[in-house]
């Protein structure tokens, strides 16, 4: 049923129609309204699920870890700060490959503080192991969070739903919601393999000797490249039940024959669809890469994807200080491979909030026309702000 | 004596005579909500600082909450730490500074709840530094949502029925678990719903100040501040609430002073 939903409201809907047995979370901006809506529900009766308020995001990571371990369908929410106190734990639960969903509302990381969004947060646990997945409107962050359970159940692997905080998660979009039997056709209820039963005993997690530390990380990162198979399946099956899909690994839209392409995730890839339907005839147009799976991250689909531009600009919305950008980085080593791969040039864009507007989108297309080009850039920092060193 | 007409609105304003706010405090208005009793126990603990004549030789150590907002209002040297952990960070400038009042501003949120492994070692190991709690019972900054301080029966956004002890589990009450560790030397709660409760918290301040500066270990001082906001009262209610609610478990006044006997403080 189409409604006029604010993105976190959708979201906390949708985790409960998933029939999670547990929630933990722990508040913070811009998570808040997803977790608050969460316990309404529970406190209306449309919820029936161990619904535990914790001290803090590393307990909260703790308490989902230890109830998912045990065969429970669980799921938590976060942001920022919050994701980097959870990195302990989140290394853990993939580590032991425990199946769980949980929301990043994408916030930028301090110092100094920022509440607003980025995504930075996601960035700096990028190596924890979980399958990481970025939502570009509301109704992929709902498609995806449902997906997100299956995903993670068939894999056994921790599935990180990621949005743009405010951008989304405080917006009100129409978003077609799915139905009750529709979630339940297909998410069948959660049968873990090695959820612990102490009719039949065993451990999760243990000490492992260097003669087995390095096949347990080989075996995790083939089970990631299984993921890949496994995304693009349970999208499709969405899509056959719902008659929508929420962009697999990647989408390519846009125009198929530019030699310009462009290649970002989240809710900017909106802006630039709106950049080139408002700019494209003036400025020229570009083929738009969204790029959903960050984690399993998709090389072939992604050399697919470029063949035949002559420039690929990849936006990043965090930075590695002292490399650049991130996406960028990992997108121009996949590319290496390529006969004849495009020019990357990576820019940094709306860190800590900075406002994208869609005028953006020609400014982009004129740097791919400059062979002169910086690689990276923070795009639209204002570098006479700054003392002359640091311009 | 001639009566004052109160019939007519005043024919004259009024004449300021003098500056009422503390020197530390650079602005007069702030951003926290109308009723908030933050501000007021944010100005109590300034004009203790400078009554003590501290005010060239402080740090304040923020953590996360409304009172945050109050690092670029006050004129004293100050730091942001991250959610919980300003004891631990106090605990680093102490050592290195041992003359320097060392103070941590939080919240109950920041101080109950994410970070009370932090308060409770700093207070075993015995530092010197002064810590404030000002509880509320809620998470205010992040919208008003439960505590570990939050009491039986309060509603926040995420106990809509009210706390329930089976289901939420019971309020930490850090100041009287404080007061049981030899390295806290001075444990008290203020309040700031009223007059008198202002008076003597603003006592309370001074010596959580001075006992830590005269090597008793850490001073806690709890102050209960109304958030209208975050219990979803009208600001006119905050008091009212406060007493009715949080005041009924978080009683006022010194629970420990290990350096009373050893006290000059001949304000009172
Ligand atoms: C690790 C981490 N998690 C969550 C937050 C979000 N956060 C900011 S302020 C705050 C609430 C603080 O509550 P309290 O200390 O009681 O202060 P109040 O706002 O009530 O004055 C929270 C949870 C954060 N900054 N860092
Ligand atoms: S939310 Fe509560 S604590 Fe925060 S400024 Fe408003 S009244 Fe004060
Ligand atoms: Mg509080």
């Amino acid at each position: 049923m189409r409604e006029a939903l604010e993105g976190s409201l959708a979201i906390a809907r949708a985790v409960a129609m998933a029939k999670p047995d547990v929630v933990a979370a722990y508040p913070i901006t811009p998570q808040t309204h997803i977790v608050e809506n969460l316990s309404k529900l529970v406190a209306e009766g449309d919820l029936h699920t161990e619904f535990v308020s914790v001290e803090s995001e590393f307990s909260a990571a703790s308490v989902v870890l230890g109830a998912a371990a045990t065969g429970a369908r669980a799921y938590t929410a976060t942001a920022s700060q919050g994701v980097l106190l959870m990195s302990e734990v989140l290394f853990n639960i993939a580590g032991l490959r425990i199946p769980l969903v949980m929301t990043v509302a994408n916030r930028a990381v301090g110092a100094p503080l920022s509440i607003w969004n980025d995504q930075s947060d996601a960035m700096a646990v990028r190596d924890a192991g979980w399958i990481h997945l970025h939502c570009a409107s509301n109704q992929e962050a709902v498609d995806t969070t449902i997906q997100a359970f299956r995903i993670a159940e068939a894999t056994e692997l921790p599935v990180m739903v990621c949005m743009d905080g405010f951008v989304l998660t405080h917006t009100m979009e129409v978003i077609d919601m799915p139905g009750q039997a529709q979630v339940d056709a297909f998410l069948p209820p959660f049968a873990f393999s090695r959820a612990l039963d102490s009719a039949d005993p065993r451990t999760v997690g243990t000490l492992v000797d260097p003669g087995w530390f390095a096949e347990m990380r080989h075996s995790h990162h083939a089970a990631m490249g299984r993921a890949l198979g496994v995304i693009e399946k349970v999208d499709a099956d969405f899509a056959k039940l719902t008659g929508r899909a929420s962009g697999g690994l990647l989408t390519v839209t846009g125009d198929p024959d530019a030699r310009v392409g462009i290649l970002a995730m989240g809710s900017v890839v909106g802006t630039l669809e709106a950049g080139l339907a408002d700019f494209g005839t003036e400025a020229g147009t570009a083929r738009l890469i969204k790029l959903r799976a960050f984690r399993p991250f998709p090389a072939r689909a992604l050399r697919e994807a470029v063949a035949g531009l002559d420039t690929l600009i990849v936006i990043d919305r965090a930075i590695s200080p002292g490399l650049g950008g991130i996406v960028g980085s990992e997108v121009s080593a996949v590319l290496q491979s390529m006969t004849a791969a495009p020019r990357v040039l990576n820019y940094a864009l709306g860190l800590g909030g900075r406002d994208i507007p869609e005028s953006v989108y020609p400014a982009l297309i004129a740097a791919a026309a400059n062979p002169l080009a910086p690689r990276f850039a923070v795009f639209d920092a204002d570098l006479d702000k700054l003392m002359p060193e640091d311009r | 004596m001639r009566a004052i007409d109160t019939s007519l609105p005043p024919q004259r304003p009024a004449t300021k005579t003098a500056e009422f706010k503390p020197s530390l405090l650079l602005k007069e208005d702030h951003h926290l909500c109308a009723g908030c009793g933050e501000p007021v126990a944010i100005r109590l603990i300034l004009e203790v600082i400078e009554e003590l004549e501290l005010t060239q030789n402080n740090v304040c150590i923020l953590g996360h909450g409304c009172y945050g907002s109050f690092i670029m209002l006050m004129d004293v040297d100050s730091t942001l730490c991250l959610h919980g952990r300003a004891p631990a960070v106090a605990t680093g400038m102490k050592r290195m500074r041992p003359g320097v009042a060392i103070w941590t501003l939080q919240g109950d949120g920041d101080m109950t709840s994410e970070g009370l492994a932090e308060i409770m070692q700093t207070a075993a190991r015995g530092e010197d530094v002064t810590c404030f709690m000002l509880n509320n019972g809620v998470f205010g900054d992040t919208g008003g949502q439960m505590t570990a301080s939050s009491v039986i029966g309060q509603r926040t956004k995420n106990t809509i029925e009210g706390r329930d002890a089976g289901y939420h589990g019971n309020p930490i009450q850090l100041a009287e678990i404080l007061s049981q560790m030899p390295g806290a030397g001075y444990v008290a709660r203020g309040s700031v719903h009223n007059a008198a409760s202002i008076n003597a918290t603003r006592k309370m301040i001074r010596k959580a100040f001075q006992r830590p500066m005269d090597g008793h270990g850490l001073a806690l001082m709890e102050i209960l501040t109304m958030c209208p906001t975050g219990w979803f009262v009208p600001p006119g209610e905050g008091a009212e609430y406060m007493m009715e609610s949080l005041g009924k478990v978080y009683g006022l006044g010194e629970l420990k002073d290990a350096g009373a006997a050893s006290d000059d403080d001949s304000d009172d």
